[in-house]
């Protein structure tokens, strides 16, 4: 394995870092320019998935766990969800930024906006790696030698 | 602004109760990955659905004189944010679905723990309590376009627990594949019929399309819209020729699925069917008018006959269960059809009592298959005098089923049959009672098993667990009390009717 595709191997581990790079900043520069929690969580995955392909689903998995894929599915929606969930605490409606800073609602909007698409981005790259160990942790049929 | 804002008046508890009894299950679901531990599963599952019990219970008394509760989603006042809007009509489905979700919970520790590999039960009760936000959701919400993502959540999340059967018999999977494909192109016809609302009106709140709708008049983009969300949740209500989907589910589903899904999954979407016909598009409109007397009244009476009828020749009394099931959607769909307020009271009234009806039936059938592995007739011989109480909890609902007197299932057709007369369809009238003939053989042929043959020798049978007798008799009693004490339920039901009748005036702010 490690004797093969050496130009792929190194190639890759130079993109992995740049791809989560681009993935942060489509994430935080979100509401200023085209991107946001979905697009960002799709490229941090791939940051993974990239990862997996070229090294392998074990290696992959050492670096990002299943267990913790799973937590972080579950935990982006609570991320989401709690968001809502303290505005309601702060008297205000579900999900009403406004809460987070009732003298500057322009503020509380910023703050609201930017945890729940750090919610959606979890869930997404949560989503978008167990998708891809679900499929490559398969038993493939035969054996690439039995070919 | 902070002018403004500090008038803000601090919202309590009782405000949010529309939003509540959504967001609590919706919470619940993450909560119980994230903690990932078995045996805090089903604890919170099922005080997060009791919790959405009450909180839909306290909904129904507040909006039973015929008024509506209006909630803003991030404090963005509709038309532009989203609404949610509770009514009777919405309120009393609420109630259902909550109410069999709570009590299916109990019932599904036992079954699912027989049925259901353990490391699948963590998991398991997190993707019920999506399929029930799913469903909570696609009722509580006021916005069309809500709707259609609560629609999804709740679809995929039953594609997955329908699956789930798998251990049991491997056809759960293709049964979840057909469920899949048929579910989605219902979605995807829906969202198609609400794409083409948006071009034509700009807006997607129900009630202001309602309001733009009346003032504008209709035009072809509106008419084909009104045809796709028709067909496009007329797949997910089962209606009669787009039925094929609902048999194998029923069937092959793990038996706590079976009974939360023939009790709620269709009944949501009738609501949201019932909610598009009369609120969002006039009944008065010509097209749906002829919808109605053309497409619906055919195929409700084709149901009842047909679907029936397939379902006496069933072996397996799950499979025949859920062939009956759609011969009942058949006598809503007639309620509807009606178009008047004795026949929508009808409509909304059997949809309560039926749900009741058919989730103790499964739930009879659930504790059955505990011992005798599975659901064909004649593994179940003579069951019924081996778990006494769970055979009679199933007598007592077999006989709602029929639409016996002094049964819930009993008050919905006696109403849907005055609903004939005053439209003067008396021949409507008697095919409602014939076709109830054919669920007196389909429901006698289950009682003949139970109770007039002799039991298998070798069988280990004993009474079902106290976990599964306890929710299976509240529904068994739940039966009976519908069928004396209709105030809750015709009451409601009612002013539910009234309300959509009222039309576009009925979304009035």
């Amino acid at each position: 394995m490690h004797h093969h595709h050496l130009i792929l191997r190194v190639v890759t581990k130079m993109l992995v870092g740049a791809i989560m790079l681009f993935a942060f900043y489509v994430q935080f520069h979100g509401d200023f320019s085209p991107g946001g929690g979905f697009q960002a969580g799709v490229i941090m995955a791939v940051a993974f998935i990239i990862y997996g392909i070229v090294f392998g689903l074990d290696k992959a998995e050492q670096v990002f766990p299943p267990w913790l894929v799973h937590k972080l599915v579950a935990l982006g929606v609570l991320l989401y969800a709690g968001v809502g969930v303290v505005s309601m605490l702060l008297g205000y409606n579900y999900l009403d930024y406004d809460a987070f800073s009732p003298h500057h609602p322009s503020h509380g909007q910023h703050w609201g906006i930017l945890l729940v698409e750090l919610g959606v981005g979890i869930t997404v790259t949560g989503v978008m790696v167990a998708i891809y160990y679900a499929f490559a942790g398969r038993p493939p049929p035969m054996k690439d030698e039995d070919w | 602004m902070a002018a403004e804002e500090t008038h803000h008046v601090a919202k309590t508890f009782m405000d949010h109760l529309p939003v509540l009894q959504v967001v609590i299950p919706l919470f619940a679901a993450p909560i119980i990955v994230f903690i990932g531990k078995r045996s805090l599963a089903w604890p919170i599952a099922f005080a997060a659905s009791a919790a959405a019990f009450v909180i839909s219970c306290i909904l129904l008394i507040q909006v039973l004189d015929g008024g509506f509760i209006s909630y803003h989603v991030g404090g963005w006042a509709p038309p532009l944010g989203i609404e949610y809007r509770i009514d009777a009509a919405n309120a009393l489905v609420l109630a259902l679905i909550s109410g069999i979700g709570t009590v299916v919970l109990p019932y599904a520790y036992e079954s699912v723990k027989a049925e259901i590999p353990k490391k699948n039960h963590t998991l398991f009760y997190a993707c019920f309590m999506l399929c029930f936000t799913g469903l909570l959701g696609m009722v509580a919400t006021g916005d069309a376009f809500n709707v259609f993502v609560f629609l999804e959540i709740s679809s995929l999340s039953t594609y997955v627990l329908v699956a789930q059967g798998a251990n049991h018999n491997k056809r759960a999977l293709t049964a979840a594949y057909d469920y899949l494909i048929m579910g989605t192109i219902g979605a995807t016809f829906f969202i198609i019929g609400l794409a083409m609302l948006y071009m034509a009106t700009g807006t997607l709140n129900m009630a202001d399309l309602a309001d733009r709708i009346a003032d504008e008049g209709t035009n072809r983009t509106i008419r084909a819209a009104f045809a796709f969300i028709v067909v496009g949740m007329g797949l997910k209500v089962a209606i009669y020729p787009l039925h094929h989907w609902l048999p194998n589910a029923y069937t092959f589903a793990p038996s706590a699925v079976s009974v939360f899904l023939a009790a709620t999954a269709t009944k949501a979407a009738i609501y949201v069917l019932l909610r598009f016909m009369f609120s969002v598009f006039n009944p008065s409109f010509v097209f749906e008018e002829w919808t109605l007397y053309i497409v619906f009244i055919p195929f409700s009476l084709l149901a009842m006959f047909a679907a029936s009828f397939v379902a006496v020749f069933q072996t397996n009394i799950k499979r025949m269960l859920a062939y009956s099931s759609i011969a009942q959607i058949g006598y809503m769909l007639l309620g509807i059809a009606m178009l008047n307020a004795t026949g929508l009271s009808a409509t909304l009234v059997h949809l309560v009592n039926h749900g009741v009806t058919k989730a103790a039936l499964f739930m009879g059938v659930g504790a059955m298959m505990l011992y005798s592995g599975s659901a064909f007739f004649n593994n179940l011989n003579g069951l019924g005098r081996k778990m006494p109480l769970t055979g009679a909890a199933m007598v007592a609902s077999g006989l709602s089923l029929i639409g016996v007197p002094g049964t819930a299932g009993f008050i919905s057709k006696w109403v849907l049959v005055q609903a004939a007369f005053e439209n003067g369809w008396w021949i409507i009238a008697i095919a409602i009672m014939l076709s109830s003939l054919l669920a007196v053989i389909y429901v006698w042929r289950m009682f003949e098993v139970l109770y007039l043959t002799a039991p298998d020798p070798q069988s280990t049978a004993k009474e079902a667990p106290l976990a599964m007798l306890v929710p299976m008799w509240v529904l068994a009693i739940a039966c009976i009390w519908f069928g004396f004490d209709t105030e809750l339920t015709l009451g409601s039901a009612r002013v539910a009717a009234d309300g959509l009748l009222a039309g576009s005036a009925g979304m009035a702010h």
